[in-house]
């Protein structure tokens, strides 16, 4: 049996509110027990003979990351991302969990899919991969999925992500439908009418640079109608990376009536404004795009009272083919699943949000909103661990990234803490220098 | 003093000395179009490629003009929009001429950026002849060649802008060029064409055409596009001319001696009426002649001199 | 050369003008901008001091669009073009202030044929330094200045300059 200490590293684990100075027994691929670091020196019994140990003293020892928005691309753009770069760029980024979502070609709409994902992911992916089904059919909001089997086969969740549910009433039918499973509903919320052929956020920047706006609105709407269809149904309803001061405003007034809402927000959306749109640089152009500083603070302010519960990456690969082209007819989307910790970590340290917030909204808050049974590191749990160097500073170099995709909004900038090593189930898949 | 980029990719990224210095050189071009002979050799054997994505007759030829009148080769290209998705990326497009080696690319697209995109692929020069709702600039220049040459300069002068700002590259061209010389720039029209945060360019905003007209020394109308009342941008062609079109009655209300400027082409009867488009105050046709002369300064600032 | 030479040499020129051109009939005086345009206005005001009541139209040809060199320097600011009447069948005479590879020259002559057709041009220099390099000699030089190519020569002229004087200098001084 495979054994593995790590040593000596700050142990922060929210969920059971651990942070200090300990010592992680790894038996078996699950944390086996933790010891206060002063009890585990030289002559610990345990330590013998088949123990691997890595020394953490001076690092941060975390649960791995749990990226519930990703896009692996595979099936049918693995000139995009593979399920096995994905998970790669998953380990470099000390995330040990994703959620994919379900606009790959064919979309994850049935049971088989959903099979050919969690298979393939078990044979090639390096953490762990939990599939998202569609909503409906193809994503072409008509029909509804078949929810039962897609939960039987692996799905956690469903989302139409990448376009909205623009019917209302089918909208409705997929929340009432989903209570039957626990399966949460993740909403893209986008009025695709108001944001019509819009490629950034609406305001002085798209003003001066003559690209067509996407307005505020346009999210604040559809966040409002699912929000009260929520409401109306009792389901659970979770918002894919909120951008609007607005939309921050709508969540906080439904979690207050008690609606079963969650809500997640990207780190580019916390740590850029649309001011860094400047050259016409499509690895500037997401959807939802980045939006003004009152947006910035107001997610800030949003996921520090509780209002948005988690952090999470949508990365969203790309190639030159979907990039080097005119910005009104890229693609959108931005990779991020190997910068989403430092630059979360730079707002940490920019006094933005506490460490153990960051680690919160980033680990046990995702995993608790789709009931993964991962997230902290207490005794039992899977040993699905990132070290972390908070003090190591790294130039965002998209050449050397995992990835397939190098459309990064990161690019050049210098970022503080950095993951060293990432451990799923006990297995180093990243390997970095200490 | 020099132009400080290979390309002009907008009035944005020109310093005040260089906007005069292109309008100085333009002053020296204008006469050789009023020659007998008019051409000079300066720009033998030079080769300029007109990459246009949409339909221009006035720019395009008036930069085909320029460039003859300088002895360089040009050649036109038309790119039909509809062929642009199914066809080579833009990328490959400026790409393969540049393997030809011209000395400039002259780009018209729908898409703003598109001219900035091509700029970091190509060693030549590429001047800017209109991109999306984002810029104009030899527009911009001709329109403030056309202004100085009346007014002696532009410091102070105010101009007032009518129409659908929203969508308009000339619209903000101008309010960049123009401020930047030191005059200040209103302007107007119906909410629905008025984009967000337009102030933070530097002009002010107002929708009530008929009480600005008495400040104005350039009144400067720009073209609506008729396909734009399916937007709901404006309920019908006769409220928006009522509005926003400039005819006799409207400017009574004008100082007597108010400059009427329009990018051109005119919808008459629409944004300006015949008899004013035709009248005494309209410089409509001075612009035209001006565009020549400082397409002419452009093509001799850009690549006249050694190649960096 | 101080002003007072260069006067004296302007006025030897005007003389030597009229004489040549038996008067001052079918005359235009064009210079080359920059100085060459003062030196021709000078001129200008000589000729019509000494042949009273006669008018010399004098205008300006810049040669900077017609040069050889455009391409081998950083682009060169325009001067002013003023050609003051319509020259088909006059008798141009061009005025510079220093004669040197005869490029210029050779430039502004040929700008002036795309204006019309001159009966004849003629040069005049306040200087002449020698080392030419095309075939070009001029009717009128006010002072041959043997220089060698590591120096410069400057004319000053009051109209734009401190004071009007040439000078020899080291080149690049």
């Amino acid at each position: 049996m495979k054994r593995l200490l790590l040593k000596g590293g700050r142990v922060l684990d929210p969920a059971s509110s651990m942070d200090g100075v300990y010592d992680i027994f790894v038996m078996g691929g699950r944390v086996a027990s933790i010891k206060p670091s002063s009890e585990a020196r030289g002559e610990n019994p345990q330590v013998g003979e088949g123990w691997d140990i890595i020394d953490c003293a001076g690092k941060l020892v975390i649960h791995g990351l749990v990226d519930a928005h990703t896009h692996l691309r595979e099936p049918g753009e693995e000139y995009k991302e593979t399920i096995k770069t994905g998970t790669q760029a998953a380990s470099a980024g000390g995330v040990t969990t994703v959620m994919c979502m379900a606009n790959t070609k064919p979309a994850n709409d049935n049971e088989s899919m959903t099979r050919y994902i969690v298979k393939k992911a078990a044979e090639e992916g390096l953490v762990n991969v939990f599939p998202v089904g569609a909503i409906t059919c193809g994503l072409k909001g008509e029909a509804l999925t078949e929810f039962a089997s897609l939960k039987d086969a692996g799905c956690v969740a469903v989302s139409d992500d990448g376009r909205p549910v623009t019917s209302g009433t089918l909208m409705r039918r997929a929340l009432e439908y989903s209570r039957l499973f626990g399966l949460v509903v993740i909403s893209h919320a986008e009025d695709a009418v108001l944001a019509a052929d819009g490629v950034m956020n609406e305001g002085a920047v798209s003003t001066r640079l003559g690209l067509k706006g996407i307005p505020d609105a346009a999210e604040e709407a559809m966040v409002a109608r699912d929000i009260s269809l929520a409401e109306l149904t009792g389901a659970r309803l979770h918002i894919a990376h909120v951008s609007t001061a607005g939309a921050v405003a709508l969540i906080k007034a439904a979690k207050k009536r008690g609606a079963g809402v969650t809500a997640e927000v990207t780190p580019h959306h916390l740590a850029l404004t649309d001011e860094v749109v400047s050259g016409f640089d499509t690895d500037f152009k997401m959807n939802p795009p980045l939006r003004a500083k009152k947006d910035v603070e107001a997610l800030r302010e949003g996921l520090n009272d509780g209002t948005i519960d988690s952090i999470a990456t949508d990365h969203a690969p790309h190639s030159s083919i979907e990039k080097d082209v005119e910005f009104d007819h890229a693609s959108f989307g931005v990779v991020g699943l190997e910068t989403s910790l430092g630059v979360v970590l730079g707002l940490v340290s920019q006094g933005v949000l506490t460490l153990r917030k960051a680690v919160e909204a980033m680990t046990i808050n995702p995993a608790r909103i789709f009931g993964l049974d991962t997230g902290t590191l207490m005794v039992g749990s899977a040993a699905d661990m990132a070290i972390v160097d908070l003090e190591r500073k790294w130039i965002v170099d998209p050449a050397r990234f995992r990835s397939k995709g190098r459309n990064t909004p990161f690019k050049g900038m210098e970022l503080r803490g950095k993951v060293v090593k990432t451990i799923v189930n006990g297995n180093v898949v990243y390997d970095g220098e200490i | 003093m020099k132009l400080k980029k290979k390309d002009l990719l907008g009035i944005e990224g020109l310093e005040k000395e260089e906007i005069e210095l292109i309008l100085s050189t333009a002053a020296s071009f204008k006469e050789v179009s009023t020659r007998e002979i008019k051409k000079v050799p300066t720009l033998r054997g030079k080769t300029v490629i007109n990459l246009f994505y949409e339909p221009s007759t006035r720019t395009r030829t008036s930069f085909e003009i320029a460039a003859k009148r300088m002895s360089a080769d040009a050649i036109n290209i038309s790119v039909a929009s509809s062929s642009v998705k199914k066809g080579e990326t833009l990328r490959d497009t400026a790409l393969n001429l540049e393997a030809m080696n011209p000395d400039c690319v002259v780009i018209r697209h729908s898409s703003s950026g598109a001219p900035h995109m091509i700029a970091r692929h190509l060693k030549s020069s590429v001047i800017n002849a209109g991109d999306g709702a984002h810029e104009h600039p030899s527009q911009a220049l001709l329109d403030m060649f056309t202004v100085k040459e009346r007014l002696g300069g532009l410091s102070g002068v105010r101009l007032l802008i009518v129409g659908d700002i929203a969508h308009s590259r000339v619209a903000r061209s101008n309010i960049l060029g123009f401020t930047k010389m030191g005059a200040s720039v209103t302007v107007c029209g119906p909410p629905t064409m008025m984009p967000e945060g337009i102030s933070a360019m530097g002009c002010s905003v107002s929708h009530d055409m008929e009480a600005l007209l008495k400040d104005a020394d350039v009144i400067m109308m720009l073209r609506v596009q008729l396909e734009r009342q399916k937007e709901a941008l404006f309920p019908s062609v006769r409220e928006y001319s009522r509005l926003y079109g400039l005819d006799a009655g409207k400017l009574r209300k004008a100082r007597k001696d108010a400059l009427i400027l329009h990018p051109g082409p005119i919808n008459r009867g629409v944004e300006i009426s015949p008899e004013v488009a035709d009248g005494p105050w309209s410089l409509i046709l001075e612009q035209v002649t001006n565009g020549v002369a400082v397409r002419m300064a452009l093509f001799y600032l850009l690549i006249g001199g050694v190649k960096e | 050369m101080d002003n007072k030479g260069i006067e004296r040499a302007l006025a030897r020129i005007a003389h030597e003008i009229i004489e040549r051109n038996r008067g001052t009939e079918n005359l235009v005086l064009l210079g080359i901008p920059t100085r060459g345009h003062h030196l021709a206005r000078r001129l200008q005001k000589k000729i019509e001091e000494i042949e009273r009541g006669v008018n010399v139209p004098t205008g300006a040809v810049d040669a900077t669009l017609y040069r050889d060199d455009l391409g081998m320097k950083e682009t060169r600011p325009l001067k002013e073009m003023e050609i003051p009447i319509d020259i088909d069948g006059k008798v141009v005479v061009m005025v510079d202030d220093v004669l040197f590879t005869g490029r210029t020259i050779r430039a502004a002559m040929n700008a002036l044929m795309d204006f019309g057709r001159p009966l004849a041009i003629q040069l005049a220099v306040l200087v002449d330094r020698g080392h030419r390099e095309l075939p070009i000699k001029a009717d009128y030089v006010g002072k041959n200045i043997p220089t060698s190519l590591k120096e410069d020569v400057r004319v000053h002229v009051e109209e734009i300059d401190p004071a009007s004087e040439v000078v020899v200098v080291p080149l690049g001084a």
